[in-house]
């Protein structure tokens, strides 16, 4: 493909600083560089703590990055994520760059139809349409329709997680990270995230993805990036 | 009280000494400059307890001279025995003429009424206030009423009616029913029924409020605005009866509810005695 | 929805204060967008209410600014502000969420005027409209319209706090403060105020500066957060960077002292 990158990450150095055990420095990610263009898809491959967890998530400045850029292209611009100001970041988040992750952080009380709309309505979608667009995906993702209108607190993990990842598949983000998102789910639901995130792909997302199994990761055409970079 | 307490030296004239009556006196001027606006001032004691008009009588002391002739009102009526001692009190000690005349009175004080006669200009009405802070009952901190009306926060005022109305369908204030003077501060204008806020309204009499107990003055000039608060689906409106006054026949002045014998019959007559003793002589009102 | 205003909603600069020789706050410094909710977290004593206080104006700083861009009057400065204007500010564009609902609210007058205030205060004069307002907001804040002539005595305490923030939220303000909103209240009720805050404040477009100490309460209604400690600001961010990333030491203590669920 000869599209543009519409991430790119240069010089990344990240590590943790445990205050508590007399400054203990524990460097995670060293000189990362990537790009991701639209249709792509780069899948994180390395053994358990290697630090494919803490990349995801310092692209999506969850983590702080201690040096390097993490340019993302958004509004028709480069935006720089590493030292951007929160309210950068959060729109970077609500309009370009989506994270599905494994973990439902839910919020008391609302339902789940509504759990799985919001990121919608933050963009200003009109609600009756947003809704829609919500039970389309819980459908999908073979929710019980009875389980709508419940908040998702009560609901095992793999709904729970079926559940984020409609909410995070809501918006069409341009640049997708998926941390494991079919970890726990059977085979029947996998396929149909698979099939989702595929279709995202094609219609030119770009993906960054870590992938529990290579097993899974089999399921996908894509390019996988060894890491950490040897 | 003793006689001829004035004329033998034994108090200055009016009771008060010179000193104090200044006092008032400016006290009373600024209140007029400021209309609603309560001004304090160095309240004495007075012979008579707090309650009784401790606060219009310093008041009227501090104004009163020998030409002008006194009237005293209260509840409407000039034979109670507050208003039979306040007059008899001024009589000896400021050695004034007195009369239950409305039109011939220079000086009327009064507690709880303005009198049904129309009060013309030179004519001062001495009101007795028991609470002047309009906001009392609404914000106990005086540091914080006084914010209110320097700011003109009036909102609370408003919540006290919106709350009678939500607890009654109406606002059910009969009495001390606040007003607005001159568009600018909000004014207790003492427990008058709010039959008598219209006549408040650009009066020609001047009125002057004081509060003894609280040692506060405050006033309206000859011909201020006085609005009464209200809401526009709930505008202000005054008490009317369905009968008339059993003396006088009269159809238009604030009645008294009387419970005349062990089976509750009930009299209404006119709560001002002049007014209705005047109705009721038909020789002397021609005059 | 345009997402990125061109000018900050507050803008605090070099803020500080002490009580006799104790700082309470010192060189606070931040700028708080249209939209963004702040949270300033710390134990208690760690200056985080007096901070509160001095950008709402209740308390005077002794170094520093706080610039607010009113809707009215343009960008002013809260402390240098007449107290007839400030006052004025805080009951049309600001509202204030106290923790102690009893100090919010006019415990003595039924739920409706305690709504209404801030309309009366402004000029409403008509009280079938402004009735009609406060049932609305009641059912907003999720209690039943038929309590509206009840006085908030007769309220339990989550429902007090909910019409706090009804009479708070009624004058359409654009920066609420609040303080510990959820704190002393059972955990059933917190959830519920909680979301509640969360939605209104997402579909009024408000800005808010939240106090709390509960880093749950954080995590769920705030964009950003500021960490207090012993009256200074050790760190800030993202709120999910500062809770999953914490860089400074008393962040990282902060963090780890929250007992997992």
């Amino acid at each position: 493909m000869t599209m543009q990158p519409v991430l790119k990450v240069a010089g990344l150095t990240k590590s943790f600083v445990v205050h508590a055990h007399g400054d203990l420095a524990l460097p995670v990610l060293r000189d990362v560089a990537l790009a991701v263009s639209p249709g792509e898809c780069l899948a994180l491959v390395g053994p358990s703590g290697a630090g494919k967890s803490t990349l995801l998530r310092s692209l999506y400045g969850n983590y702080r990055a201690d040096t390097g850029s993490i340019r993302v292209h958004h509004d028709n611009a480069w935006t720089e994520l590493v030292g951007a100001e929160p309210r950068t970041v959060l729109d970077v988040r609500r309009r370009t760059m989506g994270f599905v992750s494994q973990f439902l952080r839910v919020i008391p009380r609302v339902a789940t139809v509504d759990v799985v709309a919001e990121p919608l309505l933050r963009l200003g979608a009109d609600p009756a349409q947003a809704r829609d667009h919500a039970e389309f995906l819980l459908a999908l993702l073979n929710i019980p329709q009875r389980l709508w209108q419940l908040p998702p607190a009560t609901f095992s993990g793999g709904e729970q997680q079926r559940v984020n990842i409609a909410r995070s598949l809501i918006v069409d983000y341009p640049v997708l990270l998926l941390d494991e998102p079919t970890a726990s789910l059977d085979a029947g639901n996998r396929d149909r995230v698979v099939e989702l995130i595929g279709q995202r792909r094609d219609a030119g997302s770009a993906l960054v993805g870590i992938f529990h199994d290579t097993a899974c990761a089999s399921f996908w055409p894509i390019e996988c990036s060894r890491f950490p970079h040897e | 009280m003793t006689e001829n307490n004035a004329k033998d030296g034994a108090y200055n004239y009016a009771y008060l000494d010179e000193q104090t009556k200044r006092m008032i006196r400016r006290a009373i001027l600024k209140a007029v400059a400021v209309p609603g606006y309560q001004v304090p001032f160095g309240g004495r004691e007075m012979p008579l307890p707090y309650g009784w008009g401790t606060g219009g009588i310093q008041v009227t002391a501090a104004i009163i001279g020998r030409d002008d002739t006194l009237k005293v009102i209260d509840q409407g009526a000039d034979d109670t025995t507050n208003a039979v001692s306040i007059r008899r009190f001024f009589a000896n000690v400021a050695e004034v003429a007195t009369t239950t005349r409305t039109e011939e009175a220079t000086v009327i004080q009064t507690r709880h009424r303005v009198p049904e006669t129309p009060l013309g200009e030179g004519q001062i009405l001495v009101f007795q206030v028991p609470i002047p802070e309009p906001l009392r009952m609404l914000e106990p901190r005086e540091t914080e009423t006084r914010t209110l009306h320097a700011l003109s926060e009036y909102g609370v005022m408003q919540v006290s009616l919106y709350e009678s109305i939500a607890r009654h369908g109406r606002i059910s204030k009969g009495y001390n029913y606040p007003v607005m003077v001159n568009g600018r501060y909000i004014m207790s204008p003492s427990p008058i029924p709010k039959f008598d806020n219209p006549k408040l309204d650009r009066s020609p009499a001047l009125q002057l409020y004081g509060a003894g107990r609280e040692k506060r003055i405050y006033a309206v000039p000859p011909y201020t605005p006085v609005k009464s608060l209200d809401f526009d689906d709930h505008p202000f409106e005054i008490e009317t009866w369905q009968q008339c006054c059993e003396l006088c026949g009269s159809k238009d002045s604030f009645l008294d509810e009387m419970i005349v014998d062990d089976d509750g019959k009930r009299l209404f007559v006119c709560s001002d005695t002049d007014y209705c003793e005047r109705r009721r002589t038909p020789a002397e009102a021609a005059e | 929805m345009k997402p990125l205003l061109s000018a900050p909603l507050l803008s605090v600069r070099g803020l500080g204060k002490r009580f006799g020789a104790r700082v309470a706050c010192q060189d606070v410094y931040f700028d708080l967008w249209p939209g963004e909710v702040l949270g300033i977290v710390g134990e208690s004593g760690s200056g985080k209410t007096t901070l509160l206080n001095c950008l709402a104006g209740r308390l005077a700083p002794e170094t520093g600014s706080v610039t607010y861009d009113s809707a009215a009057y343009g960008p002013v400065d809260v402390h240098e502000l007449s107290e007839a204007r400030r006052r004025l500010l805080s009951r049309t564009e600001w509202g204030f969420v106290n923790q102690d609902a009893r100090e919010g609210l006019r415990m003595g007058v039924s739920a409706g005027a305690n709504i209404g205030e801030r309309l009366m205060a402004v000029g409403a004069r008509h009280y079938g409209d402004i009735r009609r307002t406060a049932s609305d907001w009641l059912d907003r804040v999720e209690i039943e319209r038929d309590r509206l002539d009840d006085r908030p005595t007769t309220y339990s305490g989550g429902m007090r706090q909910r019409l706090q923030i009804a009479r708070n939220l009624v004058s359409r303000p654009r920066l609420v403060f609040m303080d510990e909103p959820t704190g002393g209240l059972d955990v059933s009720v917190q959830a519920r105020i909680l979301d509640l805050l969360r939605s209104l404040v997402g579909s009024l477009h408000l800005s808010a500066v939240l106090v709390t100490h509960d880093l749950g309460v954080a995590r769920l209604l705030t964009h950003r957060l500021m960490v207090m400690q012993g009256g200074a600001v050790v760190e800030d961010g993202l709120t999910d960077q500062v809770l999953d990333d914490p860089q400074h030491a008393y962040t990282q203590m902060l963090v780890a002292s929250i007992l997992p669920v």
